[in-house]
C-alpha cells in the first residue's frame, strides 16, 4: 500500500497494469524502461471530454443567469421567436445526421463520398449561421435590440455564443478536410470522429438552449 | 483505415534550436514553467510594490511623498492600488505560480511524461497569460486610470462607467477584458494538466502511487477547468452591462455621483455575486492546494517518514475540491439571503474544516517522530502549515452567518484570507523553489541566505496579519482610505504604524530571495547528484537540469509508492519510484 511502511518487503507490488487500463501503445509487457510511446490517441479524447465539460459549466452559468434574471420579474417581456429558427434547427439537426455518414463514408474507405459529405455537412453549419444571422435581423426590424430587454439581450447572448463554438466546429471540419493527415499525431478517421463527437454536442446543446429560449421564455 | 494510426516518429520532439523557439515560443513544458514561474515573480514584486504605497499611507495619511502629486495619495488612487493589488496577487501570482508554474515543469516528469500531453496548447496557454496580464497593467495607463472596485469588481459600481469614479471607465473595461483572457488561458491550461495526468502515465504509475504534488495538481486543474467558465461567462455579462447597455446586474433608479440612472433597470447585483463567487471560492483552493501537495511531499521526504495516511491525504484533497464548489454562498452572508439558505452554506463551509483537519493532523503524524532536516525547503513547508491552520481557525468564525454579519468587509476578513491564501501559498511556492531549485538549474539556493529569508518572513506576515484580526474585531472596515477622523478607529493607528514597519521588514526580506535566486542562478553551490535530497519520486532519477523529453527518450517503469521511506530491509532510507523490486533488498 503506497504510503505506508511495508513490513515485508516481498509484498511491493512491482506495478502490472501501466498508469490506465489501456496502455498508451507498443507492448505493455516490457518490466524496464523501454522506448517512449507515443501520445496515445485517446488523450485527444480525454481533452474533448474535458473542453465540453468546460463548455458546459460556462452555459450552464448563461442558463442560470437567465432562470434568475426572469425571475427578477418586473421588466421581463417575451421576446417572439422568428420563425427562421424553426428551419435552422432542422438543418442543425440533418447536419449531425449527414455528419454521422460521412464518417461511415471514410470508415468504408469511400474518400469521395467522404469529401461530399463532410462537405454538405460544413455547409449546413455555415447555412445554420446565416439563418441564426438572419434572425438577428427579424428580431432588430421589430425593435428588439440587444438592450431593449434582458429577454431580448439573453435572446442574442445565448445564440451569439452557441453560434461561437459553432463556428469552432466548423473550423474543425474545415481542418479535418484540408490538414496533411500522414505526418499527424493521429488519423483522420479519429480527428474526424473527434469533429463529429463536438458537433452532436453542439446540436444537443442548441436544443437545450431552444427549448430554454421558447418554453423558458 | 484509411491512414495509419500514429504515422512518422513523434513520441517525442526534437529539441529546438535557435533563441525564440528554445527560450520564448517553446514548447517544452519545463521552459514554460519557468516562464509561468518568472511572471509570477514579476507579478509578486509589482503586487508587494502596490501593497507598500498602500502601506505606507495607512501608517502615515497625512506625510507628504514625492511618487504622488501634490505629496498626498487621494482616496480613488487608495482604491486603484487595492484593486490591482488583490487582482495581481491572486490571478497572476496565486493562480500561475503554484498550478501553472511548478505544475507545468515537475507533473509531466512526475508521472514520467515526455512533456504535457498538447504541448502548442500548453505554449499558447502561458501566451495568453502574458496578454492577460499585459491588458491589466495597460489599466494604470488610461485615462482614470486603474479600476477602483476592488479584486471582486461588485456591480452596480462596476457596471456603470466612469461616472462610477475615475477608473471605472477604460481602467475597469480593461480589467474585465484582461481577466476573460485569463480564464481563457486557465481553461486551457486545466485541459492539458488533466489529460497528460490521465493519459501520460508511466507504466506502473497508478493512482495509488502518484505523488500527492500531482494529486493536488490534478483536482486543481479540474477546479479550474469547471470554475473559469463561469467566470467567463460572469465578464461577458458584465461588459455587456458597460458597453452595450444591457442590465444583467443594474437595477433601475440608482442614483450615482448625483445623476440618476435611467439606461439601466431591473439588473440584480446579487446575480454577479453568485456567478463570481461560484468561482471565486474554488479560485481559493486553485491557490492553496498546490502548496498542501508540496508540504506534504516535502514533510515526508525531509522526515524520511512515509506520508501519514496517503488514501486519507488523497480522499481531503478531493472532498475540499468536491466542497469548494458549494460553498459560495458563505462570501454572501450578508447580502440578505435567506437565514436557510445562509444556514445551509454555512454547514457545508465548516465541514471543509474536517478534510482540512485530517490534512493538518497526517502532517504532524508524519514528522512525528522522523529524522527531521531542518533545511529551507522544509522550513518553508513546516510554515506553511502553521500558516494554513492560523489561517483556517479564522475561517470557522467567518463561516458562522451570525458573526460574520460583524467580523464581514472588516480586516479580520483581510487577515483571515492573507494568511490561509496568500501567505500559506507563497510559502508553499518557496518550499517548492527551495526543494526543486537544483533540479530545475543544477544549483543549490544559498541555505544561509535562505533561513535569513524564513524567519524574517514568518515572523514578518505574522506581525503584519496578527494584529489585523484585532482590527477587525474592534470594528475596523477594510477598504477605507483613511480612518484617522473616526473617534473609535483613530486609537488604532498605532496598530496600522506597527503593521506597515512589519510589512517593510518584511517585504525587504523578500529582496534576500530575489538575490538568492539570482546569485545562485550563476554561482550557487552545484548539484552534481542526481538526487542531493535522497528522494523518491521521478524527477530525481533524471539529470539537472532534466534533458529536453526528460527521459532521454526512454520511458521509466514505476515500482513503487511515492512516500517509501525508512523501510524495514531496505538497502538505503529511501526506495526510487522506478527502482526494480530485486534491487530494493540489502544486499
Amino acid at each position: 500500500m503506497p504510503g505506508t511502511i511495508t513490513e515485508d518487503i516481498e509484498i511491493i507490488d512491482a506495478g502490472h497494469g501501466g498508469g490506465t487500463g489501456t496502455p498508451a501503445g507498443g507492448d505493455d509487457d516490457r518490466d524496464s524502461p523501454g522506448a517512449r510511446r507515443p501520445v496515445p490517441p485517446r488523450a485527444y479524447f480525454t481533452a474533448l471530454q474535458l473542453g465540453l465539460a468546460a463548455i458546459v459549466m460556462f452555459f450552464m452559468a448563461l442558463a442560470s443567469s437567465y432562470i434568475v434574471r426572469k425571475g427578477l420579474g418586473t421588466d421581463w417581456q417575451r421576446t417572439p421567436m422568428p420563425q427562421v429558427v424553426w428551419f435552422n434547427t432542422a438543418i442543425l439537426l440533418f447536419s449531425s445526421v449527414t455528419i454521422v455518414v460521412a464518417r461511415r463514408k471514410l470508415e468504408s474507405g469511400a474518400r469521395e463520398s467522404f469529401r461530399t459529405w463532410w462537405s454538405v455537412t460544413t455547409g449546413l453549419g455555415l447555412l445554420f449561421l446565416a439563418g441564426q444571422i438572419i434572425a438577428w435581423r427579424r428580431l432588430a426590424a421589430a425593435g428588439m435590440l440587444l438592450s431593449t430587454n434582458p429577454s431580448s439581450s439573453f435572446f442574442y447572448l445565448l445564440t451569439a455564443a452557441h453560434g461561437m463554438h459553432l463556428a469552432g466546429g466548423i473550423f474543425a471540419l474545415l481542418y479535418v478536410a484540408f490538414r496533411e493527415w500522414k505526418r499527424s499525431r493521429i488519423s483522420q478517421a479519429t480527428a474526424a470522429e473527434l469533429t463529429a463527437i463536438y458537433w452532436h454536442f453542439m446540436d444537443g446543446l442548441w436544443v437545450f438552449l431552444l427549448v430554454l429560449l421558447t418554453v423558458g421564455r | 483505415m484509411v491512414t495509419h494510426e500514429d504515422g512518422g516518429g513523434h513520441g517525442q520532439h526534437h529539441p529546438p534550436s535557435g533563441f525564440i523557439r528554445k527560450y520564448v515560443f517553446s514548447i517544452d513544458h519545463k521552459v514554460i514553467g519557468i516562464q509561468y514561474l518568472c511572471l509570477a515573480l514579476f507579478s509578486v514584486f509589482v503586487g508587494m510594490g502596490l501593497s507598500l504605497l498602500m502601506r505606507l499611507h495607512l501608517a502615515w495619511p497625512t506625510a507628504k511623498w514625492f511618487f504622488f502629486k501634490g505629496g498626498l495619495m487621494t482616496p480613488e488612487q487608495y482604491l486603484a492600488l487595492m484593486t490591482m493589488h488583490g487582482t495581481i496577487m491572486v490571478f497572476m501570482v496565486l493562480t500561475t505560480a503554484p498550478q501553472s508554474g511548478f505544475g507545468n515543469y515537475f507533473l509531466p516528469i512526475q508521472i514520467g511524461a515526455a512533456d504535457m500531453a498538447f504541448p502548442v496548447l500548453n505554449m499558447l496557454s502561458f501566451w495568453t497569460t502574458f496578454l492577460s496580464l499585459l491588458v491589466m497593467l495597460a489599466a494604470f495607463f488610461v485615462a482614470g486610470g486603474a479600476p477602483i472596485g476592488g479584486w471582486t469588481s461588485y456591480p452596480t459600481l462596476s457596471a456603470l462607467g466612469e461616472i462610477a469614479g475615475p477608473g471605472q471607465g477604460a481602467g475597469e473595461t480593461l480589467w474585465i477584458v484582461g481577466l476573460a483572457i485569463f480564464c481563457g488561458a486557465s481553461l486551457m491550461g486545466a485541459l492539458n494538466f488533466i489529460t497528460t495526468l490521465i493519459d501520460l502515465r508511466a507504466k506502473g504509475m497508478t493512482l495509488g502511487r502518484l505523488p500527492l504534488t500531482c494529486w493536488t495538481w490534478f483536482v486543481t486543474a479540474i477546479l479550474g477547468l469547471l470554475a473559469f467558465g463561469v467566470l467567463l461567462a460572469a465578464c461577458i455579462l458584465l461588459l455587456l452591462d458597460r458597453i452595450a447597455g444591457t442590465s444583467f446586474f443594474v437595477p433601475g433608479g440608482l442614483v450615482i455621483t448625483d445623476q440618476v440612472v435611467t439606461w439601466h433597470k431591473g439588473g440584480s447585483p446579487l446575480l454577479w455575486q453568485h456567478l463570481f463567487w461560484f468561482f471565486g471560492h474554488p479560485e481559493v483552493y486553485i491557490a492553496i492546494l498546490p502548496g498542501m501537495g508540496v508540504a506534504s511531499h516535502l514533510l515526508s521526504t525531509f522526515s524520511r517518514k512515509p506520508v501519514f495516511g496517503y488514501r486519507a491525504m488523497v480522499g481531503a484533497v478531493c472532498g475540499i475540491g468536491f466542497l469548494g464548489f458549494c460553498v459560495w454562498g458563505h462570501h454572501m452572508f450578508i447580502s440578505g439571503m435567506s437565514p436557510y439558505s445562509a444556514f445551509a452554506f454555512s454547514i457545508l463551509t465548516m465541514t471543509i474544516g474536517v478534510p482540512s483537519a485530517i490534512k493538518t493532523f497526517n502532517w504532524l503524524g508524519t514528522v512525528w517522530g522522523g529524522k527531521i532536516t531542518f533545511n529551507c525547503a522544509m522550513l518553508f513547508a513546516l510554515g506553511f502549515v502553521s500558516l494554513f491552520v492560523s489561517g483556517g481557525l479564522s475561517g470557522l468564525f467567518l463561516a458562522q452567518p451570525s458573526l460574520d454579519l460583524y467580523l464581514h468587509d472588516g480586516y479580520f476578513v483581510v487577515a483571515h484570507f492573507h494568511l490561509i491564501m496568500g501567505v500559506a501559498a507563497i510559502f508553499g511556492m518557496f518550499a517548492g523553489m527551495y526543494f526543486w531549485f537544483p533540479k530545475m538549474f543544477g544549483r543549490f539556493l544559498s541555505e544561509g541566505v535562505g533561513k535569513v529569508h524564513f524567519w524574517l518572513t514568518f515572523v514578518g506576515v505574522y506581525a503584519i496579519f496578527m494584529p489585523m484580526h484585532f482590527l477587525g474585531l474592534a470594528g475596523h472596515p477594510r477598504r477605507y482610505f483613511d480612518t484617522t477622523a473616526v473617534v473609535y478607529l483613530a486609537k488604532l493607528q498605532p496598530v496600522h504604524v506597527f503593521i506597515s514597519i512589519a510589512a517593510f521588514i518584511t517585504i525587504g526580506a523578500q529582496l534576500l530571495f530575489l538575490f538568492n535566486f539570482f546569485w545562485s542562478l550563476k554561482a550557487g553551490k552545484e548539484a552534481k547528484e542526481e538526487n542531493p535530497w535522497h528522494a523518491t519520486t521521478l524527477e530525481w532519477s533524471i539529470p539537472s537540469p532534466p534533458p529536453h523529453d526528460n527521459f532521454g527518450g526512454l520511458e521509466p517503469v514505476v515500482y513503487h509508492g511515492p512516500y517509501e521511506f525508512s523501510v524495514p530491509g531496505a538497502a538505503d532510507d529511501y526506495i526510487p519510484q522506478h527502482l526494480a523490486p530485486n534491487l530494493v533488498r540489502k544486499a
